[in-house]
């Protein structure tokens, strides 16, 4: 027997042609870019800024933006928007972020084992997938939410629990085609468990639909906090979020716009650069861009 | 009929009109960053007319680089850095596009590999062949469908009016292929490129297609230029031959003086390589002279059933009807069949991964067929598999270690323990201890399948089931696993079960052989019996249609 000799060129992970992609993708650096920022200035700006979020100056109620220490202006109270806005970023950015974490959990558990199973068990779970994606989740949010104490951790788990189904769908429909693989079959014949071969070696095979369908889920879970909470039945006061800032600023839409304009741009930066990071993995994982 | 007479008969109009296309030093580039600079480097040769010229190498030798350059049809990334193709005296490398196309179809056309991947599934057959000779605007619509209708018959459909109006997914794999001929042949080329066309067919399928294409090339005098890696297909009907190894020509010429005397020592080792009937039965590796029975099977039984919902009739098909056989320690016992014969459920009943409707499997004693896969997975060590696809039996997340290991470890083995074992049997296997960290992905095929092998053996089994194990594979590496796996039964005892369409693998490494033809075992025996003496019918026709085998059957 002669020994085969094995020629091979050391693979580092980020001279790979995915992270090429995804470094080459402009719009996905421009939203990585975004999000760090707001990501540094929602940590250390608070420590930063003369006023906390919670400091009531009456003698400057309604301050325009760059006008003296407020920097964003004032809210009705005498409130500095900044220290609010960056408080309020901490806790969209965490409930969007945990909420991510929750849903992709849940929908791929689900997922992989309607996938990895078929028959009954698949078609029973996923009418239970169809039967969520029926119910109009903003008024499934709204009912909870008024049944349910709203702190930012419930508002977290309810925006997980109508938000899972779609994530479930993908690792379903993934499992399905990764099931009929030798592999697979090789697993079965090593006498490994199902939940062996689902959760350690079905799943490291789908890890990038999963990220792309995160990352998409986290800019859908600030916008959903951002409704509950701008209609009053989420993170509720003192506390401040994007939401609800946004909620006290509508009766003065016409004197104070600053009051919802500053927020709004903020929720939109946020979605936004989660979206592009989201399309840039796509197209960076997207095997079939890489070149025979 | 002898190739060599057929060249003789050929000379005469050749030496008339000279080469219908000649290759001058052709030079493919690469892109940077791969294993070597050029897909195919500085090669010559010319297309003679009216014969036919096969290219013949093992994967990555530049063949199809070399039949897609002269299509025009290179992929983005590759270009061709120096030579010419000249076809009447214009080098086909510097015409443009729109000339190419004009070209392309009515000159020089081709047939691939897969069928089903080349044609339109939404489509019917009719309208794509009449496609093509509208895309050159050839004829009158009506004229397209008469001309559509003669070449289904010219390339031997059956019902060929009917066929027009199928589509693709409703042919068999042969018949595909006769349709992408009847496309290729409809504006009447003068070269007709085959890459690797019978590749994916069955023996039987694969020996009607070959003598198709040889049928249409003498009666229209076309020259054909013919892809392969088989030397038993070269032998079937090749006038010259064109030996290609890592973007080199190493050696052309004659058929027949290629195959008898040949030169380039690649050559030689393609040509060893290459698997043969043999004549006697292979010396037993089975140490002992009682012949254990390790598993037995009696009566078993599978039904595929589909359909049934609530508006359809329930199909039934027997995928396994009524088999018995019994494996032995040390010895191997072959199945062979076309595809869909039912041989590899076999393989999948004996390793539970499918459960059969009824009949027994013993091991040992051991009635395992009815037994639940709970009680089963404390035997799974015992009967292992190896996988026909080395690409896709090993997860591409994990690392030759993990997944070697992975099966001992989960039946409880500790996991230094089964470290050190891995890397004995990796040696064994001829993988070196490097091996253990790295992911498939950095392997060959031949590589991956030792990897396989490698898993199978981890647990010390009594039953090793080889589905298709070495299909995949070039004949040099092919070769090497054959003989790894000899080597493994005569050092370890092991039983095995040796599932294969190629007879001349089969002949190799079997002690027994099972002809099987819709699910049924047709006949059993040894290979001598098999291959020299079929008693059956269909396994007399299997026999004819191993390509290159002429020979063995005139000794016969």
């Amino acid at each position: 027997m002669t020994a085969v000799e094995i020629h091979t060129h050391k693979h580092r992970w980020w001279r790979s042609r995915g992270v090429q992609r995804f470094v080459q993708h402009r719009l996905a650096m421009i939203g990585m870019a975004m999000l760090f920022l707001l990501t540094l200035a929602c940590i250390i700006g608070p420590y930063l800024l003369p006023y906390d979020e919670l400091y009531i100056d009456l003698r400057a109620r309604f301050a325009p933006p760059l006008s003296g220490d407020h920097y964003l202006g004032t809210d009705p109270l005498g409130r500095d928007i900044a220290a609010r806005l960056l408080m309020a970023g901490r806790i969209s950015l965490l409930v969007g972020f945990f909420a991510m974490v929750l849903s992709t959990a849940i929908g791929t558990v689900i997922g992989v084992v309607a996938g990895y199973y078929g028959g009954k068990v698949n078609s029973i779970l996923m009418r239970f997938v169809d039967a969520f994606l029926a119910f109009p989740s903003i008024f499934l949010l709204l009912a909870l939410a008024a049944f349910i104490n709203p702190s930012p951790v419930m508002i977290t788990i309810i925006i997980a629990v109508t938000s899972w189904m779609e994530i479930a769908r993908i690792v379903e429909a993934e499992v399905k085609s990764l099931r009929e693989r030798d592999f697979v079959m090789a697993g079965r014949m090593l006498g490994l468990r199902n939940s062996h071969i689902m959760f350690r070696e079905l799943l490291p095979n789908m890890v990038g639909p999963i990220i792309v369908a995160a990352t998409l889920t986290v800019a859908r879970a600030i916008l959903l906090e951002a409704y509950i909470s701008f209609l009053g039945y989420g993170i509720q006061p003192p506390l401040p979020s994007w939401g609800n800032m946004l909620n006290g600023a509508q009766q003065y839409l016409a004197t104070a716009p600053w009051l919802a304009i500053i927020p709004g741009i903020t929720i939109t930066i946020a979605v936004t650069s989660f979206n592009f990071i989201g399309d840039g993995l796509r197209d960076a994982l997207d095997v079939r861009n890489d070149p025979a | 009929m002898t190739t060599q007479g057929r060249i003789s008969e050929n000379k005469g109009d050749s030496a008339m009109s000279g080469p219908v296309l000649s290759v001058r030093n052709l030079t493919v580039d690469l892109p940077k960053g791969m294993e070597r600079k050029h897909a195919v480097q500085d090669i010559s040769f010319e297309l003679p007319r009216g014969e036919i010229l096969c290219v013949i190498g093992e994967s990555g030798s530049g063949k199809s680089v070399t039949a897609n350059a002269l299509m025009g049809l290179l992929p983005p990334l590759m270009h061709v850095s120096s030579g010419e193709i000249l076809f009447q005296g214009q080098n086909l490398l510097e015409l443009d596009e729109p000339a190419l196309r004009k070209l392309r179809g009515r000159v020089v056309s081709m047939i691939f590999q897969d069928p089903l991947s080349a044609l339109n599934p939404l489509m019917t057959v009719g309208d794509q062949v009449t496609e093509v000779m509208a895309a050159h605007g050839e004829g009158t619509a009506e004229a397209r469908s008469a001309r559509a209708l003669e070449l289904l018959t010219e390339v031997g459909l059956p019902d060929p009016a009917l066929m027009l109006h199928q589509y693709p997914f409703r042919l068999s794999g042969g018949q595909r292929q006769r349709v992408m001929i009847a496309m290729a042949l409809a504006l009447e080329p003068d070269i007709l490129i085959a890459d690797e066309p019978t590749t994916a067919l069955d023996v039987t399928t694969q020996a009607q297609i070959l003598d198709l294409i040889q049928q249409i090339q003498r009666k229209k005098g076309m020259s054909v230029l013919f892809i392969t890696h088989d030397f038993g297909v070269v032998s079937e009907i090749a006038d010259r031959v064109i030996v290609m190894e890592k973007g080199h020509m190493v050696e052309q010429g004659v058929a027949d003086t290629v195959f008898s005397t040949p030169q380039h020592p690649y050559t030689k080792r393609l040509i060893a390589a290459v698997p043969r009937l043999r004549e006697t039965d292979r010396p037993s590796a089975s140490s002992d002279r009682t012949d254990d029975p390790v598993l037995t099977v009696e009566k078993l039984n599978l039904v595929y059933r589909s359909g049934g919902g609530w508006f359809s009739r329930q199909r039934e098909v027997k995928a396994v009807d009524d088999a018995n056989f019994t494996l032995r320690r040390g010895r191997t016992l072959g199945v062979v069949g076309e595809s869909g014969s039912g041989k590899t459920s076999l393989g999948r009943l004996l390793i539970k991964l499918l459960d059969s409707d009824s009949g027994r499997i013993l091991y040992k004693g051991q009635d395992i067929a009815s037994m639940k896969e709970s009680d089963f997975r404390a035997l799974r060590p015992k009967i292992q598999m190896i996988f026909q696809d080395p690409f896709a039996s090993l997860n591409p997340r994990s690392t030759i270690g993990h997944i070697v290991t992975i099966g001992p470890i989960a039946q409880g083995m500790r996991k230094a323990d089964a470290r050190a074992k891995a890397l004995r049997i990796l040696e064994k296997v001829g993988l070196d201890a490097g091996a253990f960290g790295r992911y498939p992905h950095e392997f060959s095929g031949g590589q991956r399948q030792r990897v396989g092998i490698a898993r199978a053996l981890m647990f010390d089994p009594d039953v090793l089931v080889a589905d298709e194990a070495v299909s995949a594979l070039d004949v040099s590496i092919q070769a090497q696993i054959l003989e790894l796996l000899d080597k493994i039964q005569r050092e370890t005892q092991v039983a095995m079960f040796f599932i294969t369409h190629d007879l001349r693998v089969a002949s190799q490494i079997c002690d027994e052989l099972l002809v099987m033809q819709k699910g049924q075992i047709v006949e059993a025996g040894p290979p001598s019996q098999i291959f020299y003496a079929p008693k059956n019918a269909y396994t007399r026709e299997l026999v004819a249609a191993i390509p290159g085998a002429d020979h063995a059957l005139q000794k016969a």
